[in-house]
């Protein structure tokens, strides 16, 4: 069963602005999927009319089959909601802002206290259950939000820049805890600016850009789709001179690091293999920008291309 | 939702709603109390005291149902509509309406916080007015029902003037520039009887006059309106703001874009 269908989604604002033009996506039930899309591409906007706090223009959505205009209430109670934004009542107790989340969807305060309990400690938010939301750093009120979505076990998650703003290390746990979620049933729904996240936690992908959707793919194939990718190489040693290695784009950036290109005929062992002929020895290396970045950048660029190419017809 | 999972869902909003103004009671009810209490201190007890009885009553005692009242209104109004406001500011309204609750169940919800705080700070007033006046209440029935059916209203209208707000200026414009000269307009201070021919007719446009009066009755037995032409009234406004505001959250007015 599909998680969530929506059939040419268009939303036009009062001031005439199309927000979306005719978004097509289908996430499965038990997806990781990723909804990227450069800043103004519609995105929250789509998210905004799945969740019921925009109203659509005309299309169709569907969330587990049941239809956003003749079922919303079941597509409301299907669904937990991260937004970009914080939310929630930061004059209010951290506890007390998921056991209303809870009472919201007819969850009885006794249950609500119980679930509050485990997803406040497994949030490592539990020590803060009597503070004040507005005591809360950063990272806190983004787990805390998470936190509130999870409350009525929802079947699909939507996840909208849920770690803008957050270091590394509160991302690194919040990834892990979204992949238990995720593998205990849950459908989610992620966008984000982090890409590398994208391509660490998504199976599928769907990128939209000026309100239409202009791919929607496995992870893995559209990765496939770059023709080349750039690694960062750190010697072991020193060297001086470039070192031959036949068909491979090297440069040489300093004594000990070099940049090479790896295109989809070449392999990466050989660069490794050429250049101990060389007598150079490879500590390390490192992709030079993230793959999945790589390819959105290019994306973006043709289809700003398709589009100046368009407009000067 | 089914109808258990809805009365959870009312009951949750309710005791968020109350705990919101009892948590902040030096703002909320405090100050009432202390206002109620110097009107009956300068009207009643200093100029008053130079004013001859009116209905039969002696003028300290004549306004304490307007008094009470007056704080029940503003008070009823002021909790939902600042809640209300709040939550769309903060977009924490929106809480709600992503999940599943009806619209009449939020509606509820905000009404019945609003009751909430008319009921404790319209408790506190008597109290207050006890400490200046002896009256007793004529009629039970009348007294409670018109103060908790005046309290919904104007949540009611809070609840409207919330939706349509757009910055915290609008939530202080209907209360300053309406709510306000209407009251003191309906009848707390004076009987409309005092009143030239031309203001009394004026003054039976005021819907607060009913109440005021209606509450004058329950707690003196005199009254310059019959008292259930102000019941009509007090309902049939009930009735109106009720599908009014829902038909603001149903089509979204300050919510949804």
């Amino acid at each position: 069963m599909n998680a969530l269908y929506i059939k040419n989604l268009k939303k036009t604002y009062k001031n005439g602005v199309n927000a979306l033009k005719g978004v097509d996506l289908t996430v499965n039930e038990g997806d990781f999927f990723a909804l990227l899309g450069p800043n103004g591409a519609g995105k929250s906007t789509a998210i905004g009319i799945v969740c019921s706090l925009v109203t659509k223009t005309s299309g169709m959505v569907e969330v587990f089959g049941c239809s956003l205009d003749t079922n919303s209430a079941d597509v409301r109670m299907h669904i937990g909601l991260v937004p970009q934004e914080f939310n929630f009542n930061i004059f209010e107790p951290v506890g007390e802002i998921l056991i209303n989340q809870a009472g919201y969807y007819g969850i009885n305060r006794k249950d609500a206290t119980e679930r509050a309990e485990v997803y406040l400690k497994q949030l490592d938010l539990w020590e803060k259950r009597f503070d004040m939301a507005k005591e809360l750093s950063g990272g806190m009120k983004r787990r805390l939000m998470i936190a509130r979505a999870l409350m009525h076990r929802p079947k699909l998650l939507i996840l909208d820049e849920p770690t803008a703003g957050v270091d590394i290390e509160i991302r690194h746990s919040m990834w892990a805890f979204l992949k238990k979620v995720n593998a205990e049933g849950t459908t989610i729904i992620l966008t984000t600016h982090y890409l590398e996240e994208a391509e660490s936690l998504c199976n599928n992908i769907a990128i939209i850009d000026h309100g239409i959707t202009i791919e929607q793919t496995q992870m893995r194939s559209l990765l496939s789709r770059l023709h080349v990718e750039t690694f960062i190489l750190y010697l072991t040693e020193k060297i001086e001179t470039l070192p031959d290695c036949g068909d491979y784009a090297v440069r040489m950036l300093d004594e000990t690091t070099l940049e090479v290109d790896i295109n989809q005929q070449q392999n990466i062992s050989d660069i490794f293999h050429k250049l101990r002929k060389c007598g150079i020895e490879v500590d390390s290396m490192k992709n030079k920008t993230n793959r999945l970045e790589q390819l959105f950048i290019s994306m973006m660029n043709n289809k700003k291309g398709d589009i100046n190419e368009a407009a000067t017809r | 939702m089914n109808l258990s999972q809805q009365l959870v869902a009312l009951k949750t909003i309710t005791i968020k709603e109350y705990l919101r103004f009892i948590r902040i009671w030096i703002q909320t009810v405090l100050p009432p109390a202390i206002t109620i209490a110097l009107y009956f201190i300068i009207f009643g007890e200093i100029i008053g005291s130079q004013i001859q009885d009116i209905n039969g009553y002696k003028y300290m005692d004549y306004i304490v149902p307007g008094l009470i009242l007056m704080a029940v209104i503003t008070n009823s109004y002021a909790n939902v509509v600042s809640s209300f406001f709040s939550a769309k500011f903060h977009h924490s309204v929106e809480e709600m309406l992503v999940s599943p609750l009806p619209n009449y169940i939020i509606l509820l919800g905000f009404v019945s916080g609003g009751l909430a705080r008319g009921i404790i700070v319209g408790l506190v007033a008597t109290v207050v007015s006890m400490f200046f006046s002896d009256i007793q209440i004529h009629s039970y029935a009348v007294t409670f029902s018109v103060f908790i059916l005046t309290s919904i209203l104007f949540a009611l209208a809070g609840f409207i003037n919330a939706a349509y707000a757009r910055s915290f200026d609008d939530i202080t414009i209907i209360p300053t520039f309406v709510l306000t000269p209407m009251i003191y307009l309906g009848g707390v201070f004076y009987s409309i009887k005092m009143l030239p021919e031309i203001w009394q007719t004026i003054s039976l446009a005021n819907p607060i006059l009913y109440m005021v009066n209606a509450f004058h009755y329950g707690i003196l037995g005199v009254s310059d309106i019959d008292v259930s032409t102000a019941f009509i009234i007090i309902v049939a406004f009930i009735v109106v703001l009720f599908y009014f505001a829902l038909r603001l959250l149903r089509i979204g007015v300050g919510l949804k874009p």
